[in-house]
């Protein structure tokens, strides 16, 4: 740890940002507000398991991925917030559907098990490449948060990767299951490296382009579906949009239930 | 009496035990038990239900089916014996005059 370049915390907290004064440069907060809606919106999701997964065992393994994901949502959204006086709660909860930034995957619908692994390893795949980057950020702050967010990532990774290969190879339902899952979530798979807006108004160094890390991605993704015994999907990726604002058609129920709590009843704790 | 590992008729994942060791030098200690797939998943799953709070550096997974248990009606002949055999124990015995560090 001496020979790094800059200390970090590993305990990085949202309270420490929101106790720390710091006010994020408006397109740092605009980067923030991106990968903070993305873990945000994968956590509500993920939450949407509890009580249903397939054995007890998975639902607390799919409710603490999901609870590592709003750590990091936390974080980015209340550093985020610094820029416009805006607390994690009122970015979460009091914005509407096309001020969401979140990309398209993150919102997709859970479907079965496999579709949710499916997804789950396509994501956790991606958040490992982009936070291994983005560790290295000249933003404090946001290297902070990806130091911490990455060993998470790294379980969220082998749990997605293991069960990708007992499906895969598992028996042929499960096989089938597990191929029209990665086939459902792959169009989606694109968005996930196209342009970060925000990034055109900041040095190189502050944020992780994603198109840079495309290129590992495919790579490793393409070996662990074909060592799971699937195919890698053809299909042309979706249209994406959601760093615009725009959602597809599911994001509008997974809002109201996220948000009606909070709007019905303002301030309020428990 | 079912063997621990016996889930009965309904296809179900097979039941582990857990041990955790709670930091370096000290021993595994029973933490509890799981349903898993195979003993890979039950590494996880035992790191997902037992370590959340940082409880461990060290995790074992035992098939229950391979632990082999006294029987719990033999409570008698099996752990009542000892009862009022109390020269087991060292504090049964007086100490004899002139031994230091005793």
């Amino acid at each position: 740890m001496s020979h790094s370049k800059h200390v970090v915390s590993t305990a990085i907290t949202a309270e420490t940002i929101a106790e720390s004064h710091l006010v994020a440069p408006e397109a740092v907060a605009l980067y923030a507000l991106g990968l903070g809606d993305d873990a945000l919106i994968l956590a509500q999701r993920l939450g949407e398991w509890i009580a249903h997964a397939p054995e007890l065992e998975e639902d607390v393994a799919l409710g603490n991925i999901g609870l590592d994901q709003l750590g990091h949502a936390r974080s980015f959204l209340t550093y985020a917030g610094t820029a416009w006086n805006k607390s994690e709660d009122d970015l979460a909860y009091f914005r509407t559907e096309s001020e969401f930034r979140n990309r398209h995957i993150f919102e997709q619908p859970n479907g079965d098990f496999a579709v949710t692994i499916a997804r789950q390893f396509f994501v956790s795949l991606y958040f490992d490449r982009l936070y291994r980057a983005l560790k290295e950020s000249t933003d404090p702050t946001l290297a902070a948060i990806a130091a911490k967010a990455t060993k998470e990532v790294d379980y969220h990774l082998d749990h997605s990767v293991q069960w990708l290969l007992r499906l895969g190879l598992g028996t042929t339902v499960s096989h089938e299951k597990m191929q029209r899952a990665v086939d459902a979530i792959w169009p989606f798979v694109g968005e996930l490296f196209s342009p970060e807006a925000a990034l055109r108004d900041l040095d190189d160094g502050v944020g992780v382009r994603p198109e840079l890390l495309r290129e590992s991605f495919e790579e490793d993704a393409r070996r662990r579906i074909l060592d799971a015994g699937l195919k890698v999907p053809t299909a042309p990726f979706a249209r994406g949009g959601g760093r615009d604002g725009i959602h597809t058609e599911v994001f509008g129920h997974l809002l109201a239930e996220m948000q009606v709590l909070a709007r019905a009843h303002p301030g309020a704790t428990w | 009496m079912t063997s621990p590992g016996d889930s009965g008729a309904r296809e179900t994942w097979p039941l582990w035990e857990v041990f955790i060791r709670s930091s370096r030098g000290l021993s595994h200690v029973h933490a509890g038990s799981l349903h898993a797939p195979d003993e890979t998943m039950a590494v996880r799953n035992a790191r997902d239900l037992y370590t959340r709070r940082s409880e461990g550096v060290s995790i074992w997974v035992v098939p229950a089916s391979a632990i082999t248990t006294s029987d719990p009606d033999a409570k008698g002949e099996f752990f009542e014996s000892p009862q009022g055999k109390e020269y087991r124990h060292a504090t049964y015995y007086t100490k004899s005059d002139g031994v230091p560090h005793l």
